[in-house]
This record gives structure tokens, sequence and C-alpha cells, in this order.
């Protein structure tokens, strides 16, 4: 499954770097899951932490300070895409750790 | 749905093949069909690249062994969402008579081979957790499963920690078992693309 890192790459790319409503590094914080404003702060570290719980006020209090509806839609996959990677990162590094002890043992 | 955009905000062409599909399936589209067709320049394509990619892509785990791992890391996160539409596609692809809803309730009591369940309570922590360690992978590497194997797990969950978050956040409307038995028809002949 090798083009899967070559897909994985191409999608955050294109959210953070190609063209968008929100700009580039407001897109970037809300992947970071750092440095934003509330109320737009609260709502991604809710997508990223416990999507579950995100609720229709939410939504509408991040609208508030002027943000249009395909600012929030942006700032969302960003939020979401962010969080997935962290994990999956930290994943591979652990699977590289323990694969790597396994090769030495042998 | 929780922004406009999402669900009527489409052009077109798109409304129209909404309409086919309406037609055709007899059932509502689903939410994620409209998200992943609006402004799919920017999230639509690319993802649907990598889940296409993730979960029909090539793999030693078969595509029920995949859509089960989906309907896991949604169950996981509490998407609602996610568990039904995965949960219907694995029960489907797999064909034996195995219950998807007995395993998703219970790993531990189920006949399912060990490099999978292992595999599977690994991604259930990663999820639930945002991080698994060295001892982790060892236990999975351990049970059977392949470094090869992980791997593509890992892109799986990927996948739906990604599709999970944004059924959650964008407020997908959860339709009958109808609706997400057609689905399940279609991702099975048709993939992610």
């Amino acid at each position: 499954m090798s083009d899967i890192r070559q897909a994985r790459k191409a999608l955050v790319k294109r959210i953070l770097e190609g063209a968008g409503n929100a700009s580039s590094s407001e897109r970037r914080a809300a992947f970071n899951n750092s440095g934003l404003a509330e109320p737009l702060g609260a709502l991604v570290d809710k997508v990223a932490r416990h999507a579950y719980r995100v609720t229709d006020e939410d939504i509408i209090a991040a609208k508030e300070p002027g943000l249009s509806e395909d600012q929030i839609f942006e700032m969302v996959v960003c939020a979401a895409v962010g969080q997935a990677t962290r994990q999956y990162d930290t994943a591979l590094a652990a699977l590289e750790t323990a694969a790597g002890n396994a090769t030495r043992k042998e | 749905m929780r922004l406009r955009i999402l669900d009527s905000g489409h052009g077109f062409g798109t409304k129209a093949l909404f309409a086919l599909i309406r037609m055709a399936s007899r059932q509502p589209v689903l939410d994620v069909i409209k998200l992943v067709k609006y402004r799919p320049d920017f999230y639509g394509y690319p993802m649907s690249a990598v889940a296409q990619e993730a979960m029909r892509g090539p793999s030693t785990w078969s595509i029920g062994d995949r859509e089960l791992m989906a309907a896991f890391v949604a169950k996981t996160n509490q998407c609602e969402f996610c568990t039904k539409a995965h949960a219907a596609v694995a029960q489907r692809a797999y064909s034996d008579g195995k219950s998807i809803s007995a395993l998703l309730s219970d790993l531990d009591t189920t006949s399912i081979k060990e490099p999978l369940r292992a595999t599977l309570l690994m991604l259930g922590k990663l999820t639930r957790e945002h991080a698994v360690d060295a001892d982790d992978m060892r236990s999975v590497l351990a049970a059977g499963a392949s470094r090869q194997q992980i791997e593509d797990a890992l892109a799986v969950c990927f996948s739906f920690n990604v599709i999970g978050r944004l059924a959650d956040a964008f407020g997908f409307f959860v339709p009958d078992s109808e609706a997400f038995e057609a689905g399940a028809k279609y991702l099975l002949t048709r993939g992610y693309r």
C-alpha cells in the first residue's frame, strides 16, 4: 500500500497550501489545533479531540465573528485531517521502534 | 447538516447527479456523498484517493476486514453514521453469517482470528487515546500481524478518523438501515472513488 503515503501527502498539501477561503496560516493553525482565537479555537479543539460532542451552537458561535460557511468547512476539514495525521504518525513511529527491535533481536 | 452549503450549495450538475441517485436507489442521498461532492477539489477528490487506497488498494486484509476496522474506529469515536454505514458494508462483504454488530460489541468472545483481533484492539486504543507505543505494536506483531498489515490497518484508521470527525462535526443525518444497505452495495461495487 505504498501509494497511501503519496495520497495522504497530496491531501495534506491540498488542504493546507492550495486555494481556499481561509488563509493558509489559519488552515495550518486548525490542522495543528493551536493558536486559534475563540470561538473558532473551541470548535477546532472539539473536532480534534471528541467530534461527537460538536453541537449546532458550536457552529453558530464560530460563524459569529463573520466567518463564512466555506471558511468553517475548510477549518473543520483541516482540524480532522490534522488530528488523524498526528495519530497516524505516532503509530507509525511506534511500529518502526517495535519492528526495528524485533529485527535486531532476531 | 449544520452547514447549508454542504446540504444545498452544490452546482447544477451535482444536483442533477443527486436526483439520479435518488431515483436509482430510491433512497435519500447520504450526507457523506454531499460532503465529498462539495468543492471536491478541496476535500472530496484528495480524500477519496486516500480512502480508495486504504479500503480497496492491495492488502492482505480482506475488504471485509478493512470495513470492520472502519466500523470499529467509528464506534470508538462514537460516530453513529460511520458505524452503521461500515458495519453494513462489512456484513455484506464477509457473507459468512458473521454478526458484525456482535463483533463490534465484544471482540473478546468472538471467532475472529488473533491477528485481526489484536489489530482492532490497537486501532481502538489509538483512536481513543490518540497514541500507541512500541509495546502496543509488539503485541500486534506477536499476535501474528505483519508489519505491512499494521501499516495497512493504520491507513484505514487514518481515513476513518478523518471521515468520522467530519460526520459528527457537520452533523450528518443518520438514515434508516435501507439507505445504509444501498450505500453498502455501492461501496462494494464501485469503491470510494
